[in-house]
C-alpha cells in the first residue's frame, strides 16, 4: 500500500519557539529542541521524523512562516 | 549519514514541495512576540495577494500599533497612516487610483478606539476598500493597557482588578456596529488559532479582496487574535484563553454578506 511520507524543514534562526506547530501537529512529529538558536529560542524540529505525513498543519499555524513542507508517496 | 537522515533527504526535494513561504514575504524576521497572530495574518494576506496575482496593484495602509512595521514584511506598496486614520488614508488612495486594490490593516486600539470615526464613516460611505481588523482585546504595543474591546473582568495594565463595566464601560462590538451600515458589503469575524481556522480566515480575506474588485462596498474582516505578552500567557495558553473567553463575546462567522443589496435600498430607482 502506498504510504504518504512527509518532512518539514524549519528555518531555525527565524523560529521563535512559540510551540504552536508542536500543538497543531497531529502525528506528534514536531517538538521543541533542547538547543537554542542565536536569539535564544528553543526552535522547533522533527523529533519523530518517521511520523510526518506532510499535512502542512504546522506551516499553516506558524506565525513566522519558518516551516517548509515536503510530501511524497512511497510504495513501502 | 544515518538511514533516517537519508530517508528524510529523499523526501526533501523540490518536486515534493507542498508548502513554502510566500515569495511576497520578505526575509526580515518579524519583530512580533512568539506566537503572535499578526504573523499568521500577514502571511495570509501575502498568500492571497500572490494567488490573485495583484502584487503590483495592491497598496496597504499600515496602522499605529504592533503592526506599524507591516511594510517591512510584505513586498507590496504601503502607506503609513497616523493613529486610527488608516481608513481615511485608504479612502484617499482608492479614490485617486480606483483600479488599485487598497486595504487597511489595523488593531483594536487603532480601529475601535482613536479611529472609530474614520472607520465608521469610511464604511458608511461604502468605500471600496478592504479593512483587516486584528482584535486582541488589549493595547499590545504600549504595554497591555485596556482597549475598548477588552473583556469585562479582564486584567490589563490599566485595569489591574479587571475591567469593571461601571467604571470602564462595556466591550465594544465594533464589527456588529459595522454590519449595520449599508456601505458594508461583507463583514466577517475569523480567528487563526487552529489550522482549520487559518484556512477559513484565508478564504475570508480572499473573498474580501474579490469583493473589492466588484466595487460594491467595504469588506471588513475581523480576526480575533491573541496577545500572549499582554495577556501574560504562553502562546498555547493564549489560544485556549481566547477560545474560552473571547469567542463567547466575539462569536466567529459571517455577520453580513449582502453585497450591494443593503445599499440599493437607499438608491433612487428608475
Amino acid at each position: 500500500m502506498a504510504k504518504v511520507r512527509g518532512a518539514v524543514v524549519v528555518d531555525t534562526e527565524v523560529c521563535k519557539g512559540c510551540n504552536l506547530c508542536v500543538v497543531a501537529c497531529p502525528t506528534l512529529t514536531l517538538a521543541l529542541n533542547r538547543n537554542v538558536n542565536n536569539k535564544g529560542y528553543h526552535y522547533s524540529y522533527m523529533e519523530n521524523p518517521e511520523n510526518c505525513t506532510g499535512c502542512t498543519n504546522c506551516s499553516t499555524v506558524c506565525p513566522d512562516s519558518c516551516i517548509t513542507v515536503y510530501r511524497t508517496k512511497t510504495e513501502h | 549519514m544515518s538511514v533516517l537522515t537519508e530517508r528524510i533527504n529523499e523526501i526533501i526535494k523540490p518536486e515534493n514541495l507542498v508548502y513554502a513561504k510566500s515569495p511576497l514575504l520578505n526575509d526580515d524576521a518579524m519583530h512580533y512576540c512568539p506566537g503572535c497572530s499578526h504573523g499568521v495574518v500577514h502571511r495570509l494576506i501575502a498568500e492571497v495577494i500572490e494567488e490573485m496575482g495583484i502584487q503590483e496593484q495592491t497598496i496597504g495602509v499600515s496602522p499605529v500599533g504592533c503592526a506599524v512595521f507591516a511594510y517591512n514584511y510584505i513586498d507590496i506598496d504601503w502607506a503609513e497612516a497616523a493613529h486610527g486614520r488608516a481608513p481615511a488614508v485608504a479612502t484617499g488612495i482608492k479614490r485617486v487610483m480606483p483600479e488599485k486594490y487598497v486595504f487597511s490593516y489595523q488593531g483594536d486600539g487603532d480601529l475601535a478606539a482613536i479611529g472609530t470615526a474614520e472607520t465608521l464613516h469610511a464604511i458608511n460611505r461604502g468605500e471600496n476598500i478592504v479593512m483587516i481588523f486584528i482584535n486582541n482585546a488589549i493595547y499590545g504595543m504600549t504595554g497591555g493597557q485596556m482597549a475598548p474591546t477588552t473583556l469585562i473582568g479582564q486584567i490589563t495594565a490599566t485595569t489591574p482588578n479587571g475591567r469593571n463595566a461601571d467604571l470602564n464601560g462595556y466591550p465594544l462590538k465594533i464589527t456588529e456596529l459595522i454590519a449595520q451600515l449599508p456601505g458594508a458589503a461583507y463583514v466577517t469575524r475569523q480567528s487563526v488559532q487552529t489550522p482549520a481556522a487559518v484556512r477559513k480566515a484565508k478564504k475570508a480575506i480572499r473573498k474580501a479582496f474579490e469583493i473589492q474588485a466588484k466595487k460594491i462596498g467595504t469588506s471588513f474582516v475581523e480576526v480575533v487574535s491573541t496577545c500572549s505578552s499582554g495577556w501574560k500567557l504562553t502562546p498555547v495558553a493564549s489560544n485556549k484563553w481566547m477560545e474560552e473567553n473571547m469567542f463567547p463575546q466575539y462569536p466567529l462567522g459571517d455577520l453580513k454578506d449582502s453585497g450591494r443589496a443593503d445599499a440599493d435600498l437607499y438608491r433612487i430607482k428608475g
